[in-house]
């Protein structure tokens, strides 16, 4: 932001205003104060939007899709209710179970914690983005042969989290599975699927302990 | 009597579920995703007290708000208001109105411009004050404490007396919330022509009911479609006060309205499992055999546990002595009112609780009698439905856990971190009947089996497909599933553990009629696999129509299953890992094993939320619980996950049983045993946190040196 000057006079930039406040807080003056303030106000509102809606525009899957949104809104909640792509999941909405997890330039992101209008000009994927019935991605592929799903909610998150473990890290260890999981919550109690699934994608084998008895031969 | 068919190339397969692939990519809708024209989105204003009289509520302001297009009072709150009665707020949650706009942020401004005049009156929330004669009523005219239900066999005081040894106990299990990752809600659109309401739900046709009965618009007229749905576990049977909200919603603002409730909302208001305060004494003759039991019992299902039911209603009362047998047993439980919201049937409903309670003290009274636990089971296990198979699973489990090796005397494990054992057992019912089904084949050889079901994620859209592929001798793949609508013929709803041994045999039923139907019209001797399309060919222009229903023979009840867990438990920091988690289980005729295997893990992982970290908490001084999230209401996650083993134990000639009931009611108990045999001495109340086993070991005070 560069210099301007106020009704009185007093010119400020805002970096020096905080040095000058921060050292010298007792020097401001009243009149000062409200003179910043001011300052501040004009200066801002070049930059603050809102609140009501605004265009924006976001870069989904490879596509380019344009809204009207209000700065208060998540990027989940105009991807999931302006748009047809409802894979990502509203479900605790404060970045704890990861059902709502996309990538924002390549980056694993809860979406119910960023905003839509942060979003603008950076590259999104959702779990959409990475394949489609017909045509799924390693990693989806691996969940479904491995049963790594039962109510399928939490599903597109952890389908997210596996993606991203794998690029960062193609043969992932166990914990590292588990780690990188751990920001994402699942109620069916799919983990030990989800775990095998993550490895069979990477290519690692592990295969869960089950057997069946016939119980006529039991003696 | 029908039988399932020999040989299946498909039952009993390890089949992926049809519909993974939609699920993996994000294409499943569900009811909570859909998007009809015009849709708005919907909430509910909620209780901010405990207990509040209500003198006002003005919703004009919220219509004010810009994007809103309707408010509506809560039906409850509506019918009160008109017949000119006190409007009572008995819990924080509790709803008062909804709205409808175009965006949630429109919706959240609206709820904040509702008008209301409320004057807060005294409540309480603890189960252990609301019983005292003086503690504030949750209903005036009821006192909180429910009548207890007594039930007595034989002479118990002088049974105690015949006893070698005798243990008593002290046991509390929280009131453990459903949290469904989806939550509770509807997108509902009512128009002249009716109502087309899709549902979260596990009964499409209570559903149905609920909202016909509610709103006055006949059940033909009111359609619900549940394609999928996230999750519900005992709390989504009906439209539930939120469905019925969104209905008045979309009928006045004449658009569809989404109404899924907050994660916050789902905590509050929509069910949750009753908390247990018990008492248990036990004694067992010299040779082992149980003899006197006397068990007291009190517990919450929130605002709504008092009623006409003695003995603790709406879930409430346990099993006692739980899968046991004693001769002489004496029982006194009731349910206690607090302002809180009410309970559901949660999985297994009654049984985690008891399983606890019993299991935890059989283990005392094992130690004090010198015997093995698992031993002391099998000569006690000996009356209630699926103990014979208990028996053996006993002795199976046993040898493939290594109880023998790994059962120590409790306490004796050395070092910081102490490992232990335990194990418990689990009885449940599992049977169904009812459902009716459609085949119908078209003359391309494309087949479409219909069921007004509904699939929780257990894969029931996979085992309809596995039967009738058999039965048609075709891939499942080629057959289309089509479930989850109200259009289809009626199925119950999906809870018991009945879904598929209600759904499996009409699909058998069904398709055995469809190919008996084909053979017979195309003259086609056996139309099945290779001659498949060649029969169907010969039906000419229309398709075959076969309507089926559940017979008898092909699906039965009573599970047995038991459990193994080995723990390692932090002496510094009081941190409980579970090691190990061995399941063995009976479920009679096995539809698809992947997906079996699949819904025990998942009876395993809940379980063990229950044992160590879920527990709803109630500030006594403000009435609010103070866990409505997922930061402080702690699930089970993928890094706690034990490693489990699955033996099942193979029963064709039972036919087929629901399996998702029994897996979680031995968990908790089997881990609490395991922790109190690593340690020595016992956490007598779930969830074993570390700040309680930490005081169990009188570490919890900060000492200074």
């Amino acid at each position: 932001m560069s210099e301007s000057s106020s009704k009185d006079g007093f010119s400020v930039s805002r970096r020096s205003f905080l040095k000058t406040f921060g050292t010298t807080a007792a020097v401001a003056a009243t009149a000062q104060v409200e003179s910043v303030a001011a300052e501040l106000e004009k200066a801002n509102k070049e930059k603050i939007v809102g609140p009501d809606a605004v265009p924006i525009t976001l870069q989904v899957n490879g596509k380019s899709i344009q809204l009207q949104v209000q700065p208060r809104v998540t990027l989940l909640e105009a991807i999931r209710n302006m748009t047809p792509l409802t894979g990502s999941k509203e479900v605790c909405d404060r970045a704890t179970c990861g059902a709502c997890s996309m990538f924002v330039n390549d980056k694993l992101v809860y979406s119910c914690s960023m905003l839509a209008i942060d979003a603008q000009g950076k590259k999104i994927t959702t779990v959409e983005g990475l394949g489609e019935p017909g045509k799924l991605s390693k990693v989806q592929e691996a969940f479904v042969e491995q049963d790594a799903l039962m109510c399928g909610y939490c599903t597109p998150g952890f389908v997210m989290s596996v993606t991203a473990l794998l690029r960062q890290n193609p043969k992932p260890t166990e914990a590292d599975v588990r780690h990188a999981c751990s920001g994402n919550l699942c109620r069916c109690g799919t983990y030990p699927r989800i775990l095998q699934a993550a490895l069979k994608a990477a290519g690692v084998s592990k295969t869960a302990k089950t057997e069946v008895i016939s119980y006529a031969e039991l003696a | 009597m029908p039988s399932w068919p020999e040989k299946p190339t498909y039952i009993s397969s390890h089949h992926s579920r049809i519909d993974g692939p939609q699920k993996v990519t994000g294409s499943a809708k569900y009811p909570s995703d859909v998007q009809p024209d015009g849709w708005l989105y919907g909430m509910i204003l909620r209780s901010k007290w405990a207990m509040a009289k209500i003198s006002k509520i003005n919703l004009d302001p919220a219509l004010k708000i810009p994007g809103i297009k309707a408010a509506v009072l809560a039906p409850a709150v509506a019918e009160r208001q008109k017949n000119g009665a006190d409007v009572t707020m008995r819990y924080y949650g509790d709803e008062i109105a909804g709205v409808a706009g175009t965006s949630k942020q429109a919706c959240l401004d609206a709820l904040k411009a509702i008008e209301i005049e409320a004057t807060e009156l005294p409540y309480v929330v603890r189960e252990e004050d609301a019983k005292e004669d003086d503690a504030p009523r949750v209903w005036a005219d009821t006192p909180n404490l429910s009548k207890p239900g007594k039930r007595e066999n034989g002479d118990v005081d002088k049974a105690f007396t015949e006893c070698a040894a005798v243990v008593e106990g002290s046991f509390t299990t929280p009131v453990q919330i459903h949290n469904p990752l989806e939550t509770h809600g509807n997108t509902v659109s009512w128009t002249d022509e009716g109502i087309t309401c899709w549902a979260s739900t596990q009964g499409i046709t209570s559903v149905r009911e609920g909202l016909s009965g509610s709103l006055g618009v006949p059940a033909g007229q009111v359609r619900v479609i549940s394609e999928f749905m996230g999750g519900g576990f005992g709390a989504k049977f009906g439209p539930g006060v939120e469905g019925i909200v969104a209905a008045l919603l979309s009928k006045a603002a004449k658009a569809p309205v989404r109404l899924m409730l907050t994660r916050f909302d789902q905590a509050l208001a929509v069910g949750n499992r009753p908390s247990s305060f018990q008492k248990i004494k036990l004694g067992a003759k010299e040779d082992g055999t149980l003899h006197a039991f006397d068990f007291e019992n009190y517990g919450t299902a929130g605002i709504g546990a008092s009623g006409s039911s003695e003995g603790g209603g709406n879930g409430v009362g346990l099993r006692a002595p739980y899968i046991y047998k004693v001769a002489n047993t004496r029982s006194k439980q009731s349910g206690v009112n607090v302002n809180a919201g009410s309970a559901r049937a949660f999985r297994a409903p009654s049984c985690p609780p008891s399983s606890f309670g019993m299991e935890s003290i059989m283990d005392e009274l094992a130690v004090k009698m010198n015997l093995d636990p698992v031993e002391f089971r099998i000569k006690n296990d000996i009356s209630t439905p699926g103990w014979e198979i208990r028996q053996k699973e006993y002795k199976l489990g046993a040898e493939k856990f290594g109880w023998k090796e790994k059962y120590k005397k409790p306490g004796s494990s050395p070092g910081l971190v102490k490992t232990g054992v335990g194990c418990a057992g689990s009885s449940w019912g599992g049977g169904g009947r009812g459902t009716k089904a459609d085949a119908e084949i078209h003359p391309d050889g494309s087949v479409e089996i219909r069921c007004g079901t509904q699939d929780l994620g257990t894969g029931t859209r996979t085992f309809m497909a596995l039967i009738a592929a058999d039965v048609f001798g075709l891939k499942p793949e080629q057959i289309t599933i089509r479930i989850g609508d109200t259009q289809f013929p009626p199925s119950g709803g999906s809870g018991g553990s009945t879904t598929s041994p209600s759904v499996s045999p009409a699909i058998f039923d069904t398709c055995t009629k469809a190919l008996a139907a084909l053979q017979q019209q195309t003259g086609v001797a056996d139309a099945r696999g290779a001659n498949w399309t060649d029969a169907c060919k010969k039906l000419g222009v229309n398709p075959l129509l076969t309507h089926g229903e559940w017979q008898q023979g092909l699906s039965s009840s009573n599970t047995g299953g038991v459990q193994f867990a080995e723990v390692e438990v932090d002496t510094e920091t009081g941190f409980v890992k579970v090691k190990k988690v061995l399941v063995v289980q009976d479920g009679g005729l096995i539809l698809n094993r992947l997906t079996c295997e699949s819904q025990l893990n998942g009876g395993v992982i809940m379980g063990m939320g229950y044992a160590l970290y879920e527990e709803r908490v109630m500030d006594k001084n403000s009435g609010v619980m103070l866990n409505p999230n997922f930061e402080t209401y702690k699930l089970t996650g993928l890094g706690d996950a034990p490693e489990i083993e699955i033996i099942l134990f193979d029963m064709p000639e039972r036919g087929v049983i629901g399996i998702g009931e029994p897996a979680t009611i031995p968990t908790a108990a089997a881990i609490a045993n395991a922790v109190a045999n690593a340690l020595g001495v016992r956490i007598n109340s779930l969830p074993i946190t570390p700040q309680r086993v930490l005081a169990a070991l009188g570490k919890d005070k900060l000492s200074v040196a």
